[in-house]
């Protein structure tokens, strides 16, 4: 099968990665800007990664005949310190007409800080005076829930914030509702142990429809599976959804999202 | 129907719940919220993962000065 990984941390993954990726049949996938496991130690620690994720990253995904796009920002985990979040911010109008970015992403919150919702409310003006689509992480965890809420009203302090161009990610079954109702997407993260596992992701499809989100394995660093939509892909097959419905939501759902800027082309 | 997988989850959990009383030192303070949610399982209703998952949440809803750590511990600890 044909299908669009939305998020997925390919910095941090070998390039048998790619390969099995392009084996599965991922034909584009996307990676924001996060952070690398680490803090970095100064902004040009950012400079060289925004370089990795628009010239270095692109190549090798291309090698495997997989489209690599891209979002920018400093994350919410580096976003603490707004003095140093400001430097990086300021590096962002470099890069941000490159051929293979996305937009603003993945912008959010980490341990719902007063200086991480400042941050994230910098970056969405970014987004808004660039007319760019919006990628949000969510807590983890015990912060997500307030953290949602947090960015939830947060957003809607932005009257010319355009929410079909906003996707909030990383949602479970206590946060789903509340993304969607308020009209933005929503994407659901398959993690082995934290987040949401394939049954989970079918049930949330189940209970609450297939429309406005997608799914990605998010892989990166840590404890993650890079092959995880497609394994989703196939428990929904086990449990009897139509390959229609497989197509949905593991294609053409992401990239109906992400054609809202005008550099995702297939 | 998945039962076997879910049977192997159950036994799992049984056995984290055994090992812990089978060693000393003082209670987690996560217990705390795993204790609580566990009768969530039995209750009648459509959205007991919802439920679990809010029994583990942080329901305060002002924002912290500062980062105390930059992770997450699955359940509130302060």
């Amino acid at each position: 099968m044909s299908y669009i990984e939305p998020h997925a941390h390919m910095v941090s993954r070998t390039t048998d990665d790619y390969e099995r990726l392009a084996i599965a049949g991922c034909e584009a996938l996307c990676e924001p800007a996060f952070w690398a496991g680490f803090d970095r130690s100064s902004a040009d620690g950012f400079y060289d990664y925004f370089r990795q994720l628009t010239e270095y990253e692109p190549k090798r995904a291309a090698r495997y005949g997989i489209k690599h796009f891209c979002w920018l920002c400093i994350n919410p985990k580096e976003a603490d310190d707004p003095g140093f979040a400001r430097e990086v911010m300021a590096l962002i109008p470099e890069f941000i007409g490159r051929d293979n970015v996305l937009g603003i992403g993945e912008i959010g919150l980490n341990k719902n800080t007063r200086s991480e919702l400042k941050i994230f409310e910098e970056h969405v003006q970014i987004a808004l005076d660039y007319d760019l689509p919006v990628l949000i992480h969510t807590p983890h965890l015990e912060d997500k829930l307030k953290g949602t809420r947090l960015i939830l009203d947060s957003l809607a302090t932005f009257s010319k914030l355009d929410r079909s161009k906003v996707i909030i990610d990383h949602v479970e079954e206590h946060t789903v509702a509340h993304v969607l109702d308020a009209g933005y997407w929503a994407g659901m993260t398959l993690y082995p142990e934290s987040k949401c596992t394939p049954n989970r992701a079918i049930d949330i499809l189940e209970v609450y429809g297939s429309e406005n989100i997608w799914m990605n394995s998010a892989c990166d660093w840590g404890v993650s599976d890079p092959m995880a939509v497609p394994k989703c892909a196939l428990e929904m097959k086990r449990r009897k959804h139509t390959p229609e419905m497989i197509r949905k939501v593991t294609y053409d759902n992401p990239a109906k999202f992400l054609s809202q800027s005008p550099r995702f082309k297939l | 129907m998945q039962f076997i997988d879910a049977r192997a989850r159950l036994i799992d959990l049984a056995a984290f719940l055994d090992r812990l009383e089978r060693h000393e030192g003082a209670d987690d303070i996560r217990l705390r919220y795993f204790r609580e949610a566990l009768p969530i399982l039995q209750e009648h209703r459509p959205d007991r993962a919802k439920a679990v998952l809010e029994k583990f949440s942080d329901h305060t809803t002002e924002l912290s000065e500062t980062a105390p750590f930059q992770g997450a511990s699955g359940a509130p600890i302060s």
